[in-house]
């Protein structure tokens, strides 16, 4: 068995494709219509949330952030990142609840609720067509490197790693699919099985179901670490939120 | 229930328009379980009417076939200034309103 594991160095595909480009010419068009793109159900939900008050503080994300078309721009592909505050590795969701517990007084929203993912949206699609750039550093090295291992770890009893699949053998088909390179450039994504729009975390944990692995809880560090490593070796491509996927 | 409506704002009297409407709800079939193996009751946008001006120019009644966040879109003749009135409601009683308005030019 080769011990992808210990490769010298962490190896991004090229040449570097969204996961736009696998699929079918009706997707592609519900995402390119910002009307029929069910996703931007969210984002419009997202710019009532981002100016409604919540909390003791009795503060909107506005009263603080201001336009969110200014202040926003670029924000959504720097995650995830170590927050200075709370010194852990937090993505754009656990980032707008952190925000609102430390700055709104507010009870942070449930993982996939309609409001987290609508307020990420919102967030997210303020740096559309901006490219995905996590920069590593002292504080998120340690992080990487356990998500890159998690990557390249075979787990379940498809004993396979996310590597197997994207790294190896992305644009071949897996029966009806055909195998992307799994970037998380345009979550959170409407995706027509869910019905719904989901988090990276949500179609990361799909992944393991699929592998017949045990699925991390939403939040749980080892998804955040592995969100950390995909989105570099997504660095460069443009975000797409809300995208539309299969 | 978010609702997003796209239309012209302004049309030449007797132009044809397009109407379009996309609304948040998840048209919960009846068919499916959720994880303790309970059935999800049927609730599904039943009644969608649009009124132009008060009178009524689109209907639709849907059923458990229609998936998630339906969008729908009809063709109008624009004949004068005014509002366009949509209204809907569920299985479940709840209902939504999005209100659009034209201008006649010409």
């Amino acid at each position: 068995m080769v011990c992808l594991a210990h490769a010298a160095e962490p190896q991004k595909p090229t040449p570097l494709k969204s996961g736009i480009e696998f699929a079918s010419e009706d997707v592609r068009k519900l995402q390119g219509d910002d009307f029929a793109n069910p996703g931007m159900l969210w984002v419009a939900r997202g710019v009532k949330l981002w100016s409604e008050a919540a909390g003791k503080s009795g503060k909107s994300c506005a009263a603080c952030h201001g336009d969110a078309a200014k202040s926003m721009k670029g924000v959504a592909a720097r995650y995830p990142r170590v927050d200075p505050g709370a010194a852990r590795l937090v993505n754009l969701e656990g980032r707008i609840n952190l925000c609102r517990e430390r700055n709104q007084q507010a009870p942070p929203f449930k993982h996939e609720s309609d409001e987290l993912l609508a307020l990420t949206a919102y967030v997210a699609y303020q740096s559309r067509g901006v490219p995905v750039g996590v920069v590593l550093d002292t504080q998120n090295r340690r992080n990487f490197e356990r998500g890159r291992a998690r990557y390249n770890t075979r787990v379940g009893q498809m004993n396979l790693a996310c590597a197997h699949c994207h790294d190896r053998n992305w644009g071949r088909q897996l029966l009806n699919e055909t195998i992307s390179q799994g970037h998380g450039n345009a979550y959170p994504t409407y995706r027509l099985e869910w019905q719904t729009t989901g988090s990276l975390q949500r179609r990361i944990r799909a992944c393991y179901f699929g592998l017949r692995a045990e699925m991390p809880p939403y939040g749980a560090q080892e998804l955040l670490e592995l969100e950390l490593y995909v989105a570099w070796r997504g660095n460069g491509l443009p975000i797409e939120t809300p995208g539309v996927r299969r | 229930m978010v609702a997003l409506v796209q239309m012209p704002r302004q049309a030449k009297r007797g132009e044809v328009i397009e109407v379009r409407i996309v609304i948040q709800h998840p048209m919960e079939t009846g068919f499916r379980f959720d994880l303790l193996g309970r059935a999800i009751p049927k609730n599904v946008i039943n009644n969608l009417s649009v009124r132009y001006n008060g009178s009524e120019v689109f209907l639709a009644e849907m059923g458990s076939g229609i998936a998630a966040n339906p969008y729908l879109q009809f063709f109008t003749v624009a004949e004068a200034s005014g509002d366009f009135v949509f209204e809907w409601i569920d299985d479940a009683g709840q209902r939504g309103a999005e209100r659009a308005a034209i201008t006649i030019t010409g």
